[in-house]
């Protein structure tokens, strides 16, 4: 089976700053993979590479097995990628339902329509008020996005992404900001998550890593420096050092 | 609105409802027959105020909407302007033509300008779109051929309305003619603005990234919505054009682009009736102050939109409906 999405040798530097050296994986249908690594390891650098937001400086990036290294984002989400940001970003000035119907009617190929009103694709409507319900967040739909909690709207933001019906849905710290009473429902929503996509996540909180990866990644200056299941990460020696290396070297310039 | 309840749509919801369009209708048509009636002597001013309240409405389809800021709005309506006049003098004399001719050329300027604007963000799209408005208005100057240069276009005499109503002294006809102009293309946008293709664009408007994460191709919906704004300004310089008989370089001005983004300021930005409540109420206000004080009325003019700036910010209509709904609420307490 093809590789639903693959990584080959990438780099990315910014000037003289290498963020990302030869940085290769893969991931396939069914992946529940977690990438972690200490502050500045170039996390968010990479998955912005995935999804087109930045061009790596040598590599390929593929997706089912056709190289989409020089594709625009728009491209890339159609043929099935889906991302969160580590910061919220939603259509602010629309209802949390408009902001998941845009995502599907979308997907559908409907907003090249210009003479029939949103209000009127029931099955549009219907297909996000389900959405919203498995995400527990139906009874806001019709509340502008700014009078939702933080909390809520990661949730809407997951929704928009499950609402592209992705094959490869990457998400960067979903549960960054969120209250951690709440934690828990986005938890809860990631385990949910249809089965066969394949899902990257950033994180930093190891219980969730624990809880949702079946494989980590271990990015540290740069470079992968660990593939492996959870368990094998916690004992692994250089994953330790990259972590207690930083924490013990921030300790000793304080 | 697209969801309201978590309940499945009723199957009514399947039909057309064409219900904010029939208000959008009605409510301009009854405004005009106020105006028809209590302001007989005024329906040059009135046809005038139509026109210019399709350039502010155009203009809110990029601004408000998309969020491209421009100050070279006229532009496209002049380009109609002269596009029709032409026309007209050439032969062409029936109106709906007219407007066609009037719409297409604004629709061409439009989707030329804003494949070019649309590539910029900020202030450097705000300056390119003043560059293309002063490019236009210096043609307009120069092509002295086609436009007259500073003398304007005159002598522009349509054909009788459907071959039955004539343009007469007292702008009855170019009133009615205009009126219901407005108020189909009006219509026509609140439905368009209702539709996915509206919905994306507030998207855009609010995150172009987070549009193209979802698959939207950003660049080309952004031109066909400049393409749609000249069509509409196009149409009101069309209709500026067939209603005065003149065309002046006044109509490709920088005052007048700016004037139409403090009236759209005014109303508020983002909604059609936003639009059209800045264009009616500044103009009036304008009208009548400059009627009953001639010396100081462009500083009254000045302290209106500052008292409204203070008060209203998000614009007239926005206000109006915040009101609106503290008075029912008060109104449904015990």
């Amino acid at each position: 089976m093809t590789d639903r999405l693959a990584l080959h040798g990438v780099f990315k530097s910014f000037g003289g700053l290498h963020v990302n050296s030869d940085v290769s994986f893969a991931l396939k249908a069914g992946d529940r993979v977690a990438l972690i690594g200490p502050n500045g390891a170039g996390k968010t650098t990479l998955v912005n590479i995935i999804s087109g937001d930045l061009r790596p400086t040598a590599g390929r990036v593929l997706f089912e097995g056709a190289d989409v290294t020089r594709l625009p984002i728009a491209e890339r989400s159609r043929r099935g990628l889906a991302r969160t940001f580590q910061i919220s970003r939603l259509f602010a000035s629309l209802t949390a339902g408009e902001n998941v119907s845009l995502a599907v009617m979308q997907r559908r190929g409907l907003t090249r329509r210009v003479l029939s009103a949103t209000a009127d694709m029931a099955d549009v409507h219907t297909e996000c008020i389900e959405l919203l319900e498995t995400l527990g967040i139906a009874d806001l739909a019709a509340l502008p996005v700014g009078q939702l909690a933080y909390g809520q709207q990661r949730l809407l933001e997951l929704a928009i992404g499950i609402a592209l019906k992705p094959k490869v849905l990457l998400l960067d710290e979903p549960a960054a900001g969120v209250p951690h009473e709440e934690t828990p429902k986005i938890l809860g929503a990631i385990d949910r998550l249809p089965p066969d996509i394949a899902v990257l996540m950033i994180e930093h909180d190891m219980d969730l890593v624990f809880r949702f990866a079946r494989r980590v990644l271990v990015l540290a200056g740069g470079r992968l420096i660990f593939e492996g299941t959870p368990a094998e990460a916690s004992l692994d020696e250089d994953v330790r050092r990259a972590y207690l290396g930083s924490y013990a070297d921030a300790r000793r310039t304080a | 609105m697209t969801i309201a309840s978590a309940r499945p749509a009723p199957a009514s919801r399947l039909k057309v409802r064409p219900a904010a369009e029939a208000r959008g209708v009605l409510v301009i048509i009854a405004l005009g027959l106020v105006g028809y009636f209590v302001f007989p002597d005024d329906l040059a001013f009135l046809t005038r105020l139509i026109t210019i309240a399709l350039l502010v409405i155009s203009l809110d389809l990029v601004t408000g909407y998309c969020g491209v800021a421009t100050l070279g709005q006229a532009a496209m309506f002049g380009v109609g302007a002269y596009a029709v006049g032409n026309a007209c003098l050439a032969g062409l004399t029936d109106p709906v033509m007219l407007l066609f001719v009037g719409m297409a050329a604004g629709a061409a300027a439009g989707l030329a300008s804003g494949a070019l604007i649309t590539r910029f963000h900020g202030l450097p799209q705000l300056v390119l779109s003043i560059a293309l408005g002063q490019l236009v208005g210096a043609l307009a100057n120069k092509l002295s051929g086609w436009t007259g240069g500073s003398d304007g276009l005159s002598g522009i005499t349509p054909s009788p309305v459907l071959g039955l109503f004539a343009f007469d002294l007292y702008s009855r006809t170019a009133y009615v003619f205009s009126l219901v102009v407005l108020a189909l293309v009006f219509a026509l946008l609140l439905r368009f603005m209702r539709s996915p293709f509206g919905l994306l664009c507030r998207g855009i408007r609010d995150d172009a990234l987070r549009a193209r994460m979802i698959g939207a191709a950003v660049y080309p919906r952004l031109v066909i919505m400049y393409g749609l704004s000249g069509a509409v300004a196009g149409i009101g310089g069309a209709l500026a054009a067939i209603t005065t008989g003149v065309v002046g370089l006044d109509s490709v001005s920088f005052e007048r682009s700016a004037e139409a983004l403090v009236m759209l300021v005014l109303g508020g930005t983002g909604t059609l009736w936003g639009a059209l409540t800045g264009a009616l109420v500044f103009q009036i206000f304008e009208h009548f102050v400059a009627a009953t004080n001639p010396f100081h009325w462009m500083s009254m003019v000045g302290l209106l939109l500052i008292v409204i700036v203070v008060f209203a910010p998000r614009g007239l209509a926005h206000g109006a409906a915040v009101l609106w709904a503290r008075l029912r609420v008060r109104g449904a307490a015990p």
